[in-house]
């Protein structure tokens, strides 16, 4: 029981993540800040926002639902929480029970679920559109990802456990094959969806429905948000990892490597967020339903016969 | 209170409030955010929404149409807020002075922390009024 509550609160869980989700927001922010020939903001940057929003005056919006309002941000808080002691736990020290990876699945839809009920409880007509792209951009991507979780389990022999499935890759990891590497390129794009990152940054277009759900919010609510969002740098390239990249191997010179894998899977985001302009929503469900789900369909079908 | 005063002055989220300006100060402010001044370093965020700032940014000149807009905006950022008038026209009024559709100076509508003129104000002396303000908050 102790130790449960150790997972969810220091190690894999809460503060691991969250310490971890700030520093790797950081490196976003610089070298998104070096792409554009700028210095880029200091290392505590995001500390010093985060504490900051913390202690600034809460607006509850009048004619907005009260409680969704002020419940949105902070289950989804909870929810990214347990998802990285559940993905963190097999990652890190081997444990595991059957089925959890239908209990990630599902976590993982929460959040989105989250951001929709958040915005459109404010009332504003930006938050709003915004609560709707959402909707659009997590039919369009959640297909695609369930498949990209789907091709793992086939390709380890239907194991259902992610603890069997780092062990699947002990000899090799599934990225070494075609299957593999179609999963992983879909897998990258996916999260960029989920995370509302660049090309898909349609739900927060800044410039367009300004930070569209999140717009009504305000202090520790709107930290809150913010931090959800630095946590998923952790949580999502740390679910790909574990599905493609064969997990972590913290012994001797396995430390060194773990730290490689994760680094090339934040650098491939942060490459795509800072060359690609924002899409279209339209463009967007078509790029997803035309070009990568047949991708990943044959990655499937690879995946079954097993090449 | 200095512990997070601190915290504070290290990320000012700034939010811009164009109170019919003739758009020679917002392209003065938006040159802060180029590669040559970049004032990300200081953990400064332009910010699309008053519930996100820290900082209101007033340019332009108060007539009858604007006056009730900036104070809704001031009632509606969360506090602490800091208003910083940029410009000519928000310190004097500038060549509206005579104008006949001006009503107020911005003084009399929300409460001004710190003026920065100029018409427009160079970028450096608007990080100057920046740094300013981060002093004050850093004391």
């Amino acid at each position: 029981m102790i130790d449960l509550l150790f997972y969810l609160i220091v190690f894999p869980g809460l503060l691991f993540t969250a310490v971890l989700g700030l520093v790797v927001g950081w490196v976003d922010r610089k070298v998104s800040a070096r792409f554009q020939y700028r210095v880029g903001p200091p290392f505590f940057q995001n500390f010093n926002d985060f504490f900051k929003l913390l202690g600034k005056q809460t607006i509850i919006v009048k004619d907005s639902v009260k409680s969704m309002f002020i419940s949105a941000p902070l289950i989804s808080f909870g929810t990214l929480t347990l998802l990285a002691m559940l993905i963190g736990m097999p990652l890190f020290l081997g444990e595991g029970f059957g089925g959890d990876i239908f209990v990630v699945m599902y976590l993982m839809v929460i959040h989105s679920v989250m951001v929709v009920l958040g915005g459109s409880s404010t009332g504003n007509v930006y938050s709003s559109l915004g609560a709707g792209r959402e909707i659009k951009l997590l039919l369009a991507d959640e297909l695609i990802f369930i498949i990209v979780v789907l091709i793992p389990v086939v390709a380890s022999g239907y194991e259902l456990d992610l603890t069997a499935l780092i062990n699947a890759q002990s000899s090799g990891a599934f990225i070494g094959s075609v299957h593999g590497v179609i999963g992983f390129i879909a897998g990258l794009l996916c999260i960029q969806a989920k995370m509302t990152m660049q090309p898909f940054d349609i739900p927060e277009a800044e410039t367009e429905i300004v930070e569209g759900p999140l717009m009504e919010y305000s202090g520790p609510l709107l930290g809150f948000w913010k931090l959800n969002h630095f946590m998923m740098y952790v949580v999502y390239p740390f679910l790909l990892i574990l599905l493609y990249l064969g997990g972590f191997n913290l012994q001797g010179w396995g430390i060194l490597w773990a730290f490689l894998k994760y680094l090339l899977i934040v650098v491939l985001m942060i490459i795509l967020k800072n060359t690609n302009p924002r899409l279209q929503i339209d463009t967007a469900l078509k790029f997803f339903w035309r070009i990568l789900f047949p991708l990943v369909l044959l990655g499937l079908i690879l995946a079954v016969v097993g090449v | 209170m200095s512990w997070y005063n601190k915290r504070l002055a290290k990320s000012l989220w700034v939010f811009h409030v164009s109170a019919s300006p003739c758009n020679n100060c917002d392209i003065e402010i938006l040159d802060l955010l180029t590669p040559r001044y970049d004032v990300e370093r200081l953990g400064i965020k332009l910010v699309g929404s008053i519930r996100h700032a820290d900082v209101m940014l007033v340019s332009g000149i108060v007539n009858q149409k604007i006056e009730p807009r900036i104070k809704r905006l001031y009632s509606q950022a969360p506090k602490p807020i800091f208003v910083v008038a940029i410009g000519a026209c928000m310190t004097s009024q500038g060549v509206f002075k005579e104008s006949y559709n001006r009503c107020k100076e911005v003084k009399d509508v929300i409460p001004v922390d710190m003026w920065i003129p100029g018409c427009p104000p160079k970028p450096e002396a608007m990080i100057e009024g920046i740094a300013k303000l981060i002093g004050v908050l850093n004391e």
